[in-house]
């Protein structure tokens, strides 16, 4: 079902691709255009591993350069075998209270799978949503928004 | 006790046989809002002195909290009390019609009150002036620091009276107090009578606090705390201050609500990255999956009668609003209008559902049908969300928030409520910035 549903976030991606002519109609969720890819608000777990990713609007599917980061993540989780990692998933201030902390769980979840198909024991990595409540940036704009639809990895204390 | 519902009742046969009395219509909303005099409270002689209350005044302090509620429901304009015409104690035996009338009042409430050995003896009549005659009369003894509610309870059935409505002034609203930077909200949950005031702090602000429901049967209230940094559904009893942690899930839970007798909560369960509904029963502890979907479903709200369930899901890609029957069969998406719809609310008298409504770039509040049809969207803004309806099922609270230059510049939370006429908005004064609110039932059924 899982599954199923990517494929069909990639079809909706695809399509509204295509269809970019029509871009005034096209659903905001479907693109993946208004994901941040700056580097403002990230800060470090280690020398070139950054503590977190970005997602579209209404979207917790990771991006190539999300995947990336994540996988530097794994990498530094393997070497280091005794550190356990919170991934905090967020959202926007555009929606409603209680589908944001849904969205934030999901988001952080994906993160979560990501690096566990990279090897990391779903046992050192909890997750925890903050919804739209904790954001980075409080000004409303694009760009505040899109850096606060995020799942930022904490080291565990 | 007794003898008063004996007056009420012997009152409302004399209603009956009446002609021409003055009826308020609530489904046009306030276009032509109908003159109500509310005289002073006479205050007897023979009252003494109550704590640090000033006896003098009392009769004047219950008349404006009367006057406050009429005047915000939109429906009535109370008269400048300048123009009176009778003294409270004279008008109240019985008042000369014609003058009132000169003044343009259609109706006139008056009232007289006693302080003695530690009670208050409240006393009110509402006259029709129109017809020449007394629409209600009934009476009140209670502790004298009761004072504001024994108001809310005279505007209570003036409103009935008049309007063929249950009231909603003797009613209180839960919701989350907030302060401090946005991106370091300090956040409480906080109580306060419906016409704001009598405001207290139910949490310190230690933790993270949302979404406080009231129980529709009683003043018990669920809300979702970050209590040591597990996001978890809490019970709180705001009578004793006990609060404890809903059920033992391994996960996120939020998005609680009561079930219409008070017996169950209904909220999500979030768990490797997918919300679904759940119920427990706060007797039994039973728990009950609702819905088994791997997209989120959340926002789950009982229709009065217990027997479906609304809810918010986007299944369909992007949040919508569902029912289903309350044991999860029949699902069916009811919102198909442009832009996507979150936190539905069903109407305590069953008939509409509530809701967000998000749109290019604006956000409303609006109602529909709980078969989707009908919607109607009252209010339009750049942020707001989260209606709860009064207990009688005419009026949504809501939230506010406003755009937010560098750093939260110029941000605040309000609550706000509107008539499901689209009439009569106005903000709820609160002490801080405030959101998610709740209304609670009626505290004198």
């Amino acid at each position: 079902m899982k599954f199923n549903k990517k494929i069909t976030n990639l079809l909706i991606i695809a399509i509204s691709t295509l269809a970019l002519g029509a871009c005034s109609t096209a659903k905001k969720s479907a693109g993946s255009g208004d994901v941040y890819t700056g580097n403002a608000t990230v800060e470090y777990l280690a020398s070139g591993v950054k503590d977190r990713v970005f997602f579209a609007t209404n979207s917790s599917a990771l991006t190539t350069a999300s995947r990336d980061t994540l996988r530097k993540q794994a990498n530094y989780l393997r070497k280091n075998k005794g550190l356990n990692v919170v991934l905090e998933g967020h959202a926007d201030e555009r929606g409603t209270r209680e589908y944001n902390l849904a969205l934030g769980e999901k988001r952080a979840n994906s993160a979560k799978d990501y690096l566990m198909t990279y090897g990391i024991s779903g046992k050192r990595v909890s997750v925890i949503s903050y919804g739209k409540e904790k954001p980075v940036n409080s000004a409303s704009t694009p760009l505040a928004w899109s850096q606060n639809r995020r799942s930022v990895t904490i080291k565990a204390k | 006790m007794k003898k008063l519902i004996y007056i009420f009742i012997f009152l409302f046969f004399k209603f009956n046989i009446a002609h021409s009395l003055i009826e308020v219509d609530i489904t046009r909303g306030n276009l032509d809002p109908l003159p109500i005099a509310i005289s002073p409270l006479h205050v007897d002689v023979q009252s003494e002195n109550y704590e640090d209350l000033k006896i003098k005044e009392l009769g004047s302090l219950i008349s404006s909290v009367i006057e406050n509620n009429f005047k915000s429901t939109g429906l009535f304009n109370p008269l400048n009390k300048d123009a009176f015409v009778q003294k409270p104690d004279i008008a109240h035996l019985k008042p000369r019609f014609e003058d009132w009338r000169l003044i343009t009042a259609q109706a006139l409430v008056t009232g007289k009150l006693l302080v003695k050995d530690d009670k208050l003896k409240v006393e009110f009549r509402l006259w029709d002036l129109a017809a020449s005659q007394e629409m209600v009369a009934l009476a009140f003894t209670t502790t004298p620091s009761n004072w504001r509610r024994v108001a809310h309870i005279i505007s209570d059935k003036i409103y009935e009276r008049l309007t063929g409505e249950t009231g909603y002034f003797d009613t209180r609203i839960i919701y989350v107090s907030e302060t401090g930077l946005k991106t370091q909200r300090v956040k409480k949950l906080a109580i306060m009578d419906q016409d704001g005031a009598n405001t207290k702090y139910l949490t310190l602000g230690n933790e993270l606090v949302l979404t406080p429901r009231f129980n529709p049967a009683n003043q018990l209230v669920t809300y979702m705390s970050y209590f040591r940094n597990l996001p978890r559904v809490y019970l709180l009893d705001i009578e004793t201050g006990i609060q404890e942690v809903v059920g033992n899930f391994p996960g996120m839970t939020f998005a609680p609500r009561f079930s219409p007798d008070g017996k169950k909560i209904i909220m999500s369960f979030a768990q490797d990255g997918n919300s679904d509904i759940y119920t427990m029963d706060l007797e039994s502890r039973l728990v009950e999956r609702i819905t088994e979907d791997s997209s989120i479903d959340t926002s789950p709200s009982f229709s009065p009668d217990g027997k479906y369930i609304c809810f918010n899901s986007d299944r369909s890609g992007l949040q919508q609003i569902y029912t289903m029957k309350s044991d999860g069969t029949e699902v069916k998406r009811i919102s198909f209008g442009n832009g996507i719809y979150g936190t539905p609310v069903w109407s305590p008298r069953g008939d509409l559902i509530a809701f967000t409504k998000m749109r290019a770039g604006k956000f409303y509040i609006g109602v529909m049908r709980s078969d989707g049809t009908g919607e109607r969207l009252l209010t339009e803004n750049y942020y707001q969300e989260a209606p709860s309806w009064s207990p009688n099922g005419r009026i949504l609270v809501f939230y506010r928030e406003t755009k937010s230059g560098k750093d939260g510049a110029g941000f605040t939370a309000k609550l706000w409520s509107i008539d499901i006429t689209g009439y009569n908005e106005r903000e709820l004064k609160t002490e801080t910035d405030a959101s998610d609110p709740s209304w609670s039932s009626l505290l004198s059924k």
